[in-house]
């Protein structure tokens, strides 16, 4: 009996629910999704306060670390003489040459113990333009702590791939709003307006769907000056994305709107005078704007990996700026990938967020989908 | 017959593509500032290329109108190109471009073919055992790895699969397409058989990320078609379950691929042009790389216009396709 009215009340409950807490509550229900979605709040909040999360500098270098091996394994609890630690601890790294290879190799220096911190005090920066602080995350007090290694000159991985990912994850959401605004215009006025604007935009769209994105990427990345500053080359990169890429959304809303325009409720708006732009605004765009998101999210992966494939060609961003497609680099000469394994690590990342991208514009468009409902 | 006349009307529409597009594809190739040889000739100096000749870049400058209005500067790009004239490549010592597609567009379309039949014969049999075997442990495994399959950009797979074979394998096959000693010789057996032992590593690089894909749309399609009331029928025949499903369902659920085709190209000529920069091939990809770290726009630009006629092509042959595949649009023709 109790069972039997709990289950009504959860189904006049279900009836309650706007149509966005149903959303929501299918949403939930993507695991997948859901653990992707923590994951890359994690990472953009890394990467927002990356002065704070990041152990060193951008573009500090330690001269006596160059090629020094990632450390994430070395962290003990227990020391050589089986002493157990409530706190981590890493052995001091020491850098000896080889005598016959003359290359720096790194041993543990087992009588010095360096205990891992969290809030130390390290580099001074300047975050985010106004906070002033010298303290980080996590690290050591003395000596050094390079989790993911270094690199040619020392700088330390880690704190490259956060700095980095600034840009690799900033530039897939500044290209999409971009991407959104262009595609969501066009889409709506050659759904919307129809005969000669319809037909003139999709030859238009069906011809830049022809010429292959990413050659279009590089030749029109290639064309940015070499003597612009890097910041600048920024911005004209997540531009060219935006520029380019807003075909497939263009000819989905268009789709959308489409079937929308000849629905009763277009006919009663019109009807009863609402002008044609309150009809696009209040009407039409809140019926695609679920489908917009999806393919905006679906999109953001594909801005990170181009960005990621121009940069490690070399026609992206450049110094001192960083980016996961630029700390790759340095792997196109197949030696140092053999003798410094560790420096392929910025790959993960980048793999790690386009899956979590693609899972949730996955679970997006599952919801969106009337039919799973 | 309908067929024929939906060819040639289909092949009479792309050719207005064609022209709109090498005009967007010139405008590329006008967007840096300057007279183009006089940057040439300051990108040689500077880059230790030597001195280029005065006589040289009035070559350069009679052939391509350099002085002349957008109109005639691209009248004299375009010209040749029905006969085959593409100009000559100003950062290779003037060779003909012509020469240097000849030398690599086989091998490009070679390559990318072979990427896209590879992830079709992979995908479709395991996107169908996926729909067939819904939520079964192996279907769950498939799904993972395909989204991962997606992930990785084809290039970092590349650089991925160098790594792996410097330490594990025997990495003498990986990356470039055949020896060294095969460099310049005619083709004959022991090239042929090294050049396929090279041949796995590329196309598995560039198709992985479209196997990925076609299996995840093929398991969606088989699954919307084995609901559909004819494959009730079918069963209720008394039809054994393999026909059902590969002769009935499949044949049905197979359509959307084939008209998706189009869709998969761009992708896949994108992602054979990054692996075969990071692998070092000899096709196409590799010289737009090259041309562009040159600026050599010109080049660049041409490339860019025989990738996109490559993609109209593909797009025109996977439209017939589909008309021959799927007996209802060949009714609608009829």
């Amino acid at each position: 009996m109790f069972l039997k009215q709990n289950k009504i009340q959860k189904n006049e409950e279900f009836l309650t629910l706007s149509e966005g807490q149903l959303m929501w509550r299918q949403f939930f229900k993507h695991k997948v999704a859901v653990v992707s979605s923590i994951i890359l709040i994690f990472l953009y909040t890394v990467v927002i306060f990356a002065n704070f999360f990041a152990p060193y500098g951008m573009l500090t270098g330690h001269k006596f670390h160059l090629y020094a091996p990632p450390q994430i394994t070395k962290i003990n609890f227990v020391d050589n003489e089986g002493n157990f630690h409530i706190r981590p601890f890493i052995y001091r790294q020491v850098a000896v040459r080889d005598p016959k290879t003359l290359r720096f190799v790194y041993q543990d220096n087992l009588k010095q113990k360096d205990f891992i911190y969290f809030f130390v005090r390290g580099e001074p920066y300047t975050m985010l333009g106004f906070i002033k602080s010298d303290i980080h995350f996590f690290g050591v007090k003395e000596g050094n702590f390079f989790l993911l290694g270094t690199d040619i000159i020392g700088r330390d991985l880690l704190s490259r791939i956060i700095f980095g990912g600034r840009v690799s994850l900033s530039i897939g959401l500044i290209g999409v709003i971009i991407l959104v605004i262009i595609g969501t215009i066009v889409g709506t006025v050659s759904g919307y307006f129809g005969s000669w604007i319809d037909n003139l935009i999709q030859r238009i769209i069906e011809i830049i769907r022809t010429i292959p994105q990413v050659a279009l990427w590089m030749a029109l990345a290639s064309i940015i000056p070499k003597e612009w500053p890097s910041t600048y080359v920024y911005l004209g990169i997540v531009i060219i994305f935006g520029l380019i890429s807003w075909a497939g959304l263009a000819r989905e809303v268009r789709g959308k709107v489409l079937a929308i325009r000849r629905s009763d409720f277009i006919y009663a708006a019109e009807i009863s005078g609402a002008s044609t732009s309150r009809i696009i605004a209040k009407h039409i765009i809140p019926n695609v704007l679920s489908h917009i998101i999806v393919i905006a999210t679906l999109s953001i992966p594909i801005m990170i990996i181009g960005e990621a494939a121009l940069s490690f060609l070399g026609l992206g961003i450049k110094p001192p700026m960083t980016s996961w497609g630029l700390l790759l680099t340095q792997l196109r000469e197949v030696q140092t990938l053999k003798h410094y394994p560790w420096l392929i690590s910025p790959a993960g990342f980048i793999v790690v967020s386009v899956l979590c991208f693609n899972f949730i514009g996955d679970a997006l468009r599952d919801v969106n989908d009337p039919h799973s409902r | 017959m309908g067929l024929l006349s939906y060819i040639v009307k289909r092949t009479l529409f792309s050719i207005p593509v064609i022209i709109v597009i090498s005009i967007l594809c010139f405008g590329i190739i006008q967007l840096p500032p300057g007279d183009y040889a006089d940057a040439y000739a300051a990108v040689a100096a500077s880059t230790g290329g030597g001195s280029v000749s005065k006589e040289y870049l009035e070559k350069i400058r009679e052939r391509y109108g350099l002085d002349q209005p957008f109109w005639i500067q691209y009248w004299r790009w375009v010209k040749g190109f029905p006969e085959g004239d593409f100009g000559i490549a100003m950062s290779l010592q003037g060779t003909p471009v012509t020469d240097l597609l000849k030398e690599r567009l086989p091998m490009t379309l070679f390559l990318n073919f072979s990427a896209l039949i590879f992830a079709l014969m992979i995908a479709l049999p395991i996107g169908i055992y996926s729909a067939t075997h819904q939520y079964s442990l192996l279907d769950y495994l498939l799904t993972f790895i395909a989204f991962i399959g997606i992930a990785i950009p084809g290039f970092i797979l590349a650089v991925f699969i160098i790594a792996i074979s410097i330490f594990w394998f025997d990495s003498s096959y990986i990356g470039r397409l055949y020896s060294n000693e095969f460099i310049g010789k005619a083709w004959n057996m022991d090239k042929t058989i090294d050049f396929l032992k090279h041949l796995p590593v590329p196309i598995i690089t560039i198709g992985i990320a479209q196997t990925s894909n076609t299996m995840r749309i093929m398991r969606g399609n088989m699954l919307d078609v084995l609901k559909q009331p004819f494959i009730q029928t079918a069963r209720s025949k008394g039809l054994s379950e393999p026909v059902v499903n590969w002769k009935h369902a499949a044949r049905i659920a197979i359509n959307p691929i084939i008209s998706r085709i189009g869709v998969y190209l761009p992708e896949i000529i994108a992602t054979e042009m990054l692996v075969s920069i990071v692998l070092n091939l000899n096709t196409i990809g590799p010289l737009f790389y090259d041309s562009l770290i040159a600026q050599d726009m010109y080049l660049a630009g041409t490339i860019l216009l025989v990738i996109s006629i490559i993609l109209v092509l593909g797009n025109l042959i996977a439209d017939v396709a589909l008309a021959l595949s799927d007996p209802r649009i060949r009714h609608e023709l009829n």
